[in-house]
């Protein structure tokens, strides 16, 4: 093997050096870290999509059907929220595959503040703990987004949810500040800025949020807590406070944050799809630069959450034309993305299908945001069920479908097992069955006139009786989708047990993280000594005997 | 201002229909909403085709075949991607004025607009009209520019109208208004859609649009009702009116409120481990000050009714309540 230069000498892997809990709790390794970050993120998915699927089987038929009251229901709309967005979507990408394969790509030996790290890790697990600690104590009913007035005033435990979030804050800065630390002063030789591989050009722009906008959050749900323990007036009409100041504060952060959400599932989905097509990515100044843009004018938007909430109309206006503004870099990649696989060679294996599934959903998602950019258009669907529908249709088909793509490309290097081809690819079939039928038909009913986070929509069908059907069209999808997600679990923890040893380089990619064993060693691999192009496949070919791709010299 | 900004939009074209399957039909004629809609519907349904067809026919026409290697093409090329980054910006500079052009115009109340108050609370809307009377509906004359003046008692409420295409959070501390057109008599669903608590999904209401003449003769007689009816009776309508049924049923089950079944004269059981009867002043005492006595195994949620309801309200609601057994 040629490459074997990289890894002198067979080396233990990651997982059992050094041996022992203690090792594992106490490391600074990053791909341990990576690994159990991994772990707690999949139990929040877990967590998350029990709490979506009581909620689908809710809103089936009129009326309570598994839930007595709108104050129970209240309870599980916000749970599924706070936990799919703070315990899952923000911290899932950068987290667990940004810490893992992030000094891989860069033949380092490690992120640049390992302890900062680690202490990232344990600051997450305060937080699963203050948000299982909240569904001890009954539950929050707030809504993900806390606004004000209803937040400070609800008998909930809202304080609890609200430390948990401020703690799940620090640990994304944790994790924001060591990456931009790291791509900054730990390139390898050769490596300069625009020959680094796009996956890290969205975790930089990823990192630039989340150190500049997190600590907007912490400061808003500080002032929230303050409101609440001590009325001190800051947003509360009844003590000389303003409710839309908290709104302002809070999307401040919160737009911002859908693009941590997405852009490292943008970065996954142009890796994935450069490889499996076996082209070189089509214009990778226009990706870099678009992640950036989608960065920067990602702060200037979040105005666009609150167009009917009594913001002035010019104001309106600005945050309308921004917002067309950002959907603009958005656009640009999806078509490099297309020229990358033109002239391919391109096989569906499960990564691919499901970048291709992101391409499919996220193409739903973004073109729905120009119907909430439209001004006129966003008074009438504004709070509907149509929101409800593009939201996810971007947080959970593009960042859930980039995070999955991820899984199965990574998993054989993070393991070193392969796992059946063929079930992940009925379970990327399942996943896109499943998650169409569950929130396309929320499109048609929220602009007929559904809200959202109605626990009951009986007096609405004598006008709109059609909400039925399809209400019940979505609670099947919920239950296909959550069904082809735990097939995703069966899939790749059965690669555990009876999976072939994963070669080092099983589709071919040309990124560093694939020239050494997988998986790899505790020390990680040196860089070589000049690092090439990380998207140039020609001279790759696929050894039978290896099941590996080679590099011919 | 904004009418010479606004590109004339025939009905008749494409784009001007303003019912069918993705939207409501509508009280208003041609609302301006519904061609910006119908607009962004058409250019992004053909993008979406546009993507999904060239990546279904690159995975066809490209899939990875023994002996086909992939072809040899550019890595980048600055022209393309500038036209594909130009042309969308194109694109969405479109359906981003006529989204603002539209929006001005349903922002913009035409002079001479007939103004009523709206007043939001956990969980009913009360419409208050120019002679004083409260009611639980929005009645209005057809085919006249109608402004709310709207404003919350407690949380942040939204008012929706689906038919009308109008849509403002009601917030409290602070006026925000609306205005609208409905041409087409008829009754129409009005929605609570900021998310206020317990019985958000229950915050409901009903657009009754009528003619002018049928709209004052209601406007007369339903203001006339404390006069016309037995007291009893009028504490019902009141009852249900206020938004009292939201919370307290008359049925015995518990709601976000006690029930009010054959409370009065009883000896109810408060939250600080006292007892006081039901009588004619704890009930006055409930509406006008609720949070003073708390009935055990509730919370102190409700508002105050303080200038919401005349005293002889509040004895056709005490009658009421006598006669709920």
């Amino acid at each position: 093997m040629s490459m074997t230069d990289l890894s002198p000498m067979p080396s233990k892997s990651y997982l059992t050096d050094p041996p022992g809990l203690r090792a594992w709790l106490l490391t600074q390794d990053h791909k341990r870290i990576g690994l159990m970050f991994l772990a707690l993120i999949s139990t929040a998915i877990g967590l998350g999509a029990i709490f979506g699927l009581l909620i689908r089987t809710e809103l089936t038929l009129p009326g309570p059907t598994i839930v007595s009251s709108g104050h129970i229901y209240n309870r599980l709309f916000t749970l599924h929220g706070t936990i799919m967005i703070f315990l899952f979507i923000i911290p899932s990408m950068p987290a667990s595959f940004g810490n893992y394969v992030l000094p891989l790509m860069l033949g380092a030996r490690d992120v640049a503040f390992p302890r900062l790290n680690l202490a990232s890790l344990y600051l997450y697990a305060g937080g699963l703990v203050f948000f299982l600690l909240v569904l001890v104590f009954g539950g929050v009913d707030t809504g993900w987004t806390f606004y004000t007035p209803y937040s400070t005033r609800t008998a909930a435990p809202v304080i609890l949810a609200v430390v948990g979030v401020f703690i799940l804050g620090f640990s994304s800065i944790f994790t924001g500040i060591n990456f931009l630390v790291t791509i900054h002063t730990m390139r390898p030789a050769g490596m300069d800025w625009f020959r680094m591989p796009l996956f890290l050009w969205a975790l930089y722009g990823t990192a630039i949020i989340q150190v500049l906008a997190t600590p907007v959050l912490a400061i808003t749900l500080l002032l929230l807590a303050a409101e609440r323990t001590l009325g001190i007036g800051i947003f509360d009409p009844a003590l000389g406070g303003d409710p839309i100041l908290f709104q302002h504060f809070f999307w401040f952060y919160s737009h911002p944050a859908v693009y941590i959400m997405i852009l490292p599932a943008m970065g996954i989905v142009t890796e994935v799809i450069s490889v499996f097509s076996r082209k070189h990515i089509f214009g990778y100044k226009f990706i870099a630069y678009s992640s950036l843009a989608i960065a920067l004018i990602g702060f200037l938007v979040w105005g666009h959450h609150m167009f009917v909430s009594s913001q002035s109309p010019l104001v309106g206006m600005i945050f309308s034309a921004l917002t067309f503004a950002v959907a603009i870099p958005s656009a640009i990649k999806v078509f490099n993305w297309l020229a990358t696989m033109y002239k391919g060679s391109i096989t569906l294996a499960p990564p691919m299908c499901f970048a291709l599934i992101f391409i499919f959903l996220f193409g739903v998602g973004g073109l729905t945001g120009l119907f909430l950019g439209a001004l006129a258009i966003d008074v009438h669907v504004h709070d509907t069920a149509f929101v409800v529908a593009h939201f996810h249709y971007t947080m959970a088909g593009g960042a859930l479908m980039g995070f999955l793509a991820g899984l199965y490309y990574w998993w054989p290097k993070i393991t070193g097992r392969m796992y059946s081809i063929a079930l992940g690819q009925i379970a990327a079939l399942t996943i896109f069955i499943g998650f169409n039928l569950t929130y396309f038909p929320q499109f048609i009913i929220g602009s007929r006139g559904m809200p959202r986070r109605y626990f009951d929509y009986t007096r609405l069908l004598e006008a709109h009786p059609e909400f039925t059907f399809y209400q019940i069209l979505s609670t099947i999808g919920g239950f296909l989708l959550v069904g082809g997600l735990v097939l995703v679990a069966f899939t790749l923890l059965r690669s555990l047990v009876v999976g072939p040893k994963a070669s080092q380089n099983p589709w071919g990619a040309a990124t560093l993280e694939w020239q050494c064993d997988s998986p790899p060693p505790h020390q990680n691999a040196a860089a070589p000594a000049l690092v090439g192009d990380c998207y140039d496949f020609d001279n790759f070919q696929f050894d039978e005997k290896t099941r590996s791709y080679v590099k011919l010299p | 201002m904004f009418d010479a900004l606004h590109p004339i939009w025939p009905t008749g074209l494409p784009f001007a229909q303003t019912d069918g399957f993705w939207l409501p039909d509508a009280a208003a004629t041609n609302p301006a909403m519904d061609r910006v809609f119908n607009l962004t519907l058409v250019i992004s349904s053909l993008l979406f085709a546009l993507v999904v067809g060239l990546m279904v026919l690159f995975v066809v026409r490209y899939r990875r075949r023994p002996g086909m290697p992939p072809q040899k093409s550019a890595a980048h090329n600055l022209l393309l991607e500038i036209t594909w980054t130009a042309i969308p910006l194109l694109i969405v500079g479109v359906i981003f004025y006529q989204g603002f052009v539209a929006f001005m115009q349903m922002q913009t109340a035409p002079p001479g607009c007939y103004d009523l108050r709206v007043t939001a609370r956990q969980w009913a809307w009360q419409f208050i009209y120019p002679n004083g009377h409260v009611d639980e509906n929005l009645h209005v004359p057809a085919g006249e520019p109608v402004r709310l003046t709207m404003t919350s008692q407690d949380v942040i409420h939204g008012l929706w109208i689906p038919a009308l295409r109008v849509k403002q959070d009601v917030v409290p501390g602070r006026y925000a208004s609306l205005w609208f057109q409905a041409d087409k008599v008829g009754t129409y669903d009005l929605l609570c859609t900021q998310f206020c608590g317990d019985e958000h999904s229950n915050m409901l209401s009903t657009v009754v649009v009528q003619t002018r003449k049928d709209y004052e003769a209601w406007l007369k007689d339903a203001a006339n009702y404390l006069k016309t009816l037995p007291p009893a009776e009028a504490g019902k309508m009141l009852y249900q009116r206020r938004g009292c049924v939201q919370c307290h049923s008359i049925d015995g089950t518990a709601g976000t409120g006690p029930s009010l079944k054959g409370i009065y004269g009883k000896p109810q059981q408060l939250n600080n481990g006292a007892a006081v009867v039901a009588d004619d002043n704890y009930i006055r005492e409930s509406i006008l000050e609720p949070q003073a006595k708390i009935v055990a195994g509730y919370q102190p949620v409700m508002s105050t009714y303080k200038g919401l309801v005349s005293d002889d309200e509040i004895t056709a609601l005490i009658e009421f309540i006598k006669s709920v057994k």
